[in-house]
């Protein structure tokens, strides 16, 4: 019986390898091809404002006149929400595909294991979204970039307000795993070295995805805390703020919390956008600068919808790819990183550069208070954070990141 | 003081929402004996449905008759699925409806985000329910109240109607007793439809209850659907108050949990199932099943080692397939190496399965053993590969020892639960864990030696040691060995009268293929050069029980085409299609029911009948025995 099991599994391996080899010979010299996995099935909420924003950046880059003169085409995978399918993506984007880089992920786990396949494959990567510090320190290899501002760049713009704020007494709240811990941790930190008379009197852990929100609100509350950390997002973020504000949670208190300002989780709150969080975000409707303007207008002219902040990442993350592959003028992972090694960009916030010392882009975020507008919630009071500001100095980052 | 009192009531809350939704999943096990893994596709169908007609109708009325509207409507898509699909697999071998309705899951998964997009949807407060209550300084919010008289109140209607009509009598009798209630000329498809769709409407209901405090979201059913199942084995399946203090217990638990351990949440409905299941093997409530009216010899086809000719056949097959280096690229070979891991894995499911008739729910957990056995061996004490491969497994091989133990106490689903139990006990360590296993970050780096990290000598090394273990496992199957399992799965009573200690030989079958399985990961660790949690999570765990159906669990090596077909099938989908899980979930589906004794199965069959269509004694024994449970 055994015969026919894997006569059929040798058909399918055939035909894989068939179709790929036919796409691989239509390939002309005349393109350059980067490889795009990202988590498209598991996260649709921010991963489509993500696919319109990197195929904007597409449609730019080939407008004027492609990379060298060559076309520049993006080949997306979904990864499932999976390390294991990542890599199995990446190996199909640069074993049968010949793409010259690897870019995109949101999950921090899916970083890391793309970025350790870069390393292991020496294929150049430069990863979108993933916000865990490991992947540019503790755990960063020569072959991996990232985008978007860590967590401790994130943290450490969220703890510039919050240290000013007078409350002594705080609690956490913030998904079980690694994004949330270390959020909290580096949260903490900062926030004991600038405030010793800080108490922390509360932390609570609900399962990512699956908070019960009611017992975590009401717990929280008999902590007393004078001031809240929230990390949760998504679909946890909206069952805190409902239980929160029908049990009168932030009633009195300041809460700083991590992402809310970004259109993805902020939208769905409608009216019950609980106003006058301090929040990292992306407030759209409010930046003028020009960069962000011609953006915006190209943005809203293709895909006639409002961009968030998926629709950045995904935009600059294939026009940081474009600019790389320009000035390296080749494929060749070496001098791709040669390249990528300092270079200095324009973004719609302005111009940004990736850290030789560590892989780092310097793009920042927007800080604010959150507030209500005709029913929806927005941002106020915002400003524009560089990423470089809040970076730890170089001696810090050497001692945290492996030599090569 | 007040509090607690707040606490608890939040507590009781959660747990009402809980048991709307476990409450129909435990009436449709009780009585149609399918494992509905739908369950929580058709509590997000009722919340998104609930979404959209609560927006459009507006005003109370309109909420309150969205919500119930919105559950007919998904119960009557639910008679549909019933009629059309599952009355065609009710014959099928056990477990066999989970792939159906697993297929199904996948399907709405991707459905949904058709229907009404990306977006986390937030739904209106349910009038006249949007404050709280003052309790002594604390606020409750008054939805939890009316969710607190929901509970009770839902429990109290399905009580009266099982106990005081002539259609609860008949359920009760069906749960207890199939085959009499057939027997005695009841017509068991219209029973089991209504029960079906009785068990979809809580469901739904459930669902669209949750808009005014939750986002309505893709990703709603699975995160229901483990809990759910949880609750209704604690309770003991099939009884409906069992479910009701279960979900009380574990939410109350919950409640108070996280004042003391904030970390709790993540782990604790698993550790509350395998404390009471290794208490009470029947949950809360749970009587012990009636033993099976099973005609000893399952199979149609008694099983045989192969012929001279097959055996050929099966060698010549290993050698095109160990040609492939010659022809395929990289891609392909290591595309190739992940099915052939994927044989180990599924094969070795396959044995506790069918051999031993021991469906586990957890088997990831042993792969993941020895993936990470490996990793921290390669990571912390720096052993070479060959050692790794070789002692990593061993890591799998503790695991299943220590829970295997336990678990062959029990049978049936609450050896499943138990199972499953165990597996997320064990990724919760791997998760929790951080300074040893990394958290959810997982160990980096762990990359094969010079001598097997091309693609073709990784390839050859997996599909030399999937073809061992297939061989090393047939050999098992036709041993005393495999006897003695397959005598225990057949008939307890008589393997046992003639001296087969029958719970050893389960626990020895369930350390076998617990290793076996961590030689898999073992394998899968070097292959992706890293390790994750979620090498054994529930999602593994679900690929690989859906493998061994697939491939048809009737037989002696399906498992085997049920992993090439599954895995290459998945890869080759969601590298080519966006809708990915809509085409693999329709695939399932479409293979259900034209294959439904699984693909290997349902052909063995075919041969079967057209080499003995003469004969009518066989066709006479086909027939008793398949509508035999």
């Amino acid at each position: 019986m055994r015969g026919y099991f894997v006569g059929a599994g040798l058909a399918i391996a055939v035909a894989t390898v068939a179709g790929s080899a036919v796409t691989t010979q239509a390939l002309a010299q005349s393109e350059i091809k980067i490889g795009e996995i990202n988590s498209y099935s598991l996260l649709p909420a921010f991963t489509e404002p993500y696919r319109k924003g990197w195929q904007l950046a597409v449609e730019e880059v080939n407008a004027a006149g492609g990379i060298n003169g060559k076309k520049l085409v993006v080949i997306s995978k979904d990864d499932n929400g999976k390390p294991a399918d990542a890599q199995t993506a990446a190996n199909e984007l640069v074993s049968s595909e010949n793409v010259a880089m690897l870019t995109g992920t949101f999950l921090s786990n899916i970083g890391l294991a793309v970025s350790d396949f870069a390393k292991q494959k020496k294929v150049f990567f430069l990863a979108a979204e993933p916000l865990t510090d490991a992947i540019t320190w503790s755990k960063g290899n020569r072959y991996t970039f990232r985008l978007r501002p860590s967590n401790y760049m994130q943290a450490a713009m969220l703890v510039e307000e919050a240290v000013k704020l007078p409350a002594k007494r705080w609690a956490t709240i913030a998904p079980n795993y690694e994004y949330g811990q270390s959020a909290v941790a580096v949260f903490k930190k900062l926030m004991s070295e600038k405030r010793p008379d800080i108490q922390w009197v509360d932390e609570q852990w609900p399962p990512q995805g699956k908070i019960d929100a009611g017992p975590v609100v009401q717990a929280v509350a008999a902590a007393n805390p004078e001031a809240i950390l929230n990390v949760t997002f998504g679909a946890d973020l909206v069952k805190l703020v409902r239980e929160g504000n029908t049990r009168g949670l932030f009633k009195d208190r300041k809460v700083v919390s991590f992402l809310t300002g970004e259109p993805e989780y902020l939208d769905p709150l409608k009216d019950e956008t609980p106003e006058g969080w301090i929040v990292t975000g992306y407030p759209w409707y409010s930046i003028k600068t020009p960069e962000h303007e011609t953006f915006l207008k190209a943005y809203q002219a293709k895909y006639n919808d409002y961009p968030r902040l998926g629709s950045i990442v995904g935009y600059e993350t294939i026009k940081s790819a474009a600019a790389i592959l320009a000035k390296a003028n080749s494929t060749d992972p070496e001098k791709l990183i040669a390249a990528a090694e300092g270079i200095s960009l324009s973004s719609p916030f302005g111009e940004i550069t990736f850290r030789k010392i560590d892989h780092q882009s310097t793009l920042g975020a927007f800080v604010g208070k959150t507030a209500l507008k005709d029913g929806k919630g927005i941002m106020v009071d915002t400003s524009y954070r560089k990423g470089s500001d809040y970076l730890p100095g170089d001696a810090e980052i050497e001692k945290m990141r492996p030599k090569d | 003081m007040a509090f607690y009192v707040v606490q608890f009531l939040t507590g009781l809350a959660s747990a009402a929402s809980l048991f709307l939704v476990a409450s129909g999943l435990s009436i449709i096990f009780g009585v149609t004996r399918i494992v509905n893994f739908a369950h929580g596709a058709f509590y997000m169908l009722g919340a998104y449905a609930a979404f959209t007609l609560t927006e459009r109708l507006g005003g109370a009325l309109g909420f309150w008759g969205g919500v119930v509207v919105a559950a007919l409507i998904v119960a009557a898509i639910g008679v549909l699925v019933e009629m059309l699909l599952l009355r065609r697999i009710y014959h099928a071998p056990e477990l066999f409806q989970l792939l159906a309705t697993f297929g199904l899951t996948l399907m709405v998964e991707d459905l949904v985000v058709l229907i009404w997009g990306p977006d986390d949807l937030v739904g209106r407060r349910a009038p006249g329910f949007r404050g709280a209550i003052d309790f002594f300084g604390q606020n409750i919010p008054s939805y939890d109240l009316f969710l607190i008289v929901m509970g009770p109140l839902v429990l109290g209607i399905l009580w009266l109607l099982f106990q005081r009509t002539r259609w609860g009598v008949l359920v009760r009798a069906a749960t207890q007793d199939r085959d009499m209630v057939a027997a005695l000329g009841v017509n068991q498809k219209w029973l089991f439809t209504s029960v079906f769709a009785l068990g979809v409407f809580l469901a739904a209901l459930g669902g669209a209850l949750q808009i005014p405090r939750d986002a309505v979201n893709h990703a709603m059913d699975l995160r229901v659907i483990v809990e759910v199942f949880v609750v209704v084995v604690i309770g003991g399946l099939g009884s409906i108050t069992g479910a009701f203090v279960a979900a009380v217990l574990v939410s109350e638990l919950n409640a108070f949990g996280i004042l003391i351990f904030p970390k709790i949440s993540i782990i604790l409905v698993f550790l509350v199932m395998a404390v009471v299941l290794i208490v009470r093997p029947w949950g809360l409530f749970g009587k012990p099943e009636a033993p099976a009216r099973r005609t000893p010899g399952l199979t149609v086809n008694p099983w045989r080692p192969l012929t001279a000719n097959e055996r050929f056949a099966a060698i010549a097959a290993l050698v095109i397939a160990a040609a492939l280096p010659l022809f395929a690229g990289n891609y392909a070979l290591t595309v190739g190496s992940e099915i052939a891991i994927f044989v180990i894995f599924a094969v070795s499911l396959h044995f506790l399965m069918s051999v031993g008739g021991l469906a586990s729910f957890g088997h990831a957990a042993y792969f993941g053993l020895g993936a990470y056995g490996v990793a921290l061996l390669a990571k912390m004490a720096g052993l070479p590969m060959i050692a790794c491969l070789l002692l990593g497994p061993l890591l799998g091989l503790l695991g299943a020892a220590v829970f295997g133990f336990f678990a062959v106490q029990l049978s049936g689903v609450y050896f499943a639960m138990l199972t499953l139990a165990f597996a997320q006990i064990v990724w919760s360590i791997a998760f929790q864990w951080v300074s040893v296993t990394g958290g959810d970050n997982g160990i980096l780096g762990v990359w094969p030696e010079k001598w097997a990290a091309s693609p073709s000598h990784f390839y050859w090394l997996s599909l030399g040691i999937a073809a061992l273990a297939v061989v090393i496992l047939r050999i098992m199957v036709f041993s005393p060995f495999g006897f003695a399992l397959r005598a225990t799965r057949d008939s307890p009573l008589r393997s046992e009268a003639i001296g087969i200690n029958g719970k050893r030989v389960q626990w020895t079958a369930f350390v076998i293929a617990g290793t076996v399985a961590g030689l898999a990961g073992a394998l899968f660790a070097y292959l992706k050069g890293s390790v994750f949690p979620d090498n054994m999570g529930i999602s593994l765990s679900v690929d690989a029980l859906v493998m061994v159906l697939l491939g048809g669990v009737e037989t002696v090596s399906g498992a085997v085409i049920g992993a090439v077909v599954y895995k290459a099938l998945n890869i080759w989908l969601v590298s080519q299609t966006e809708l990915s899980k809509l085409v693999l979930g329709a695939f399932v589906v479409l293979i259900v029911v034209a294959f439904p004794k699984g693909i290997v199965g349902t052909l063995e069959a075919f041969m079967h009948r057209r080499r003995k269509s003469s004969s009518s004694t066989s066709s006479l024994v086909t027939s008793r025995i398949e509508t035999a449970e």
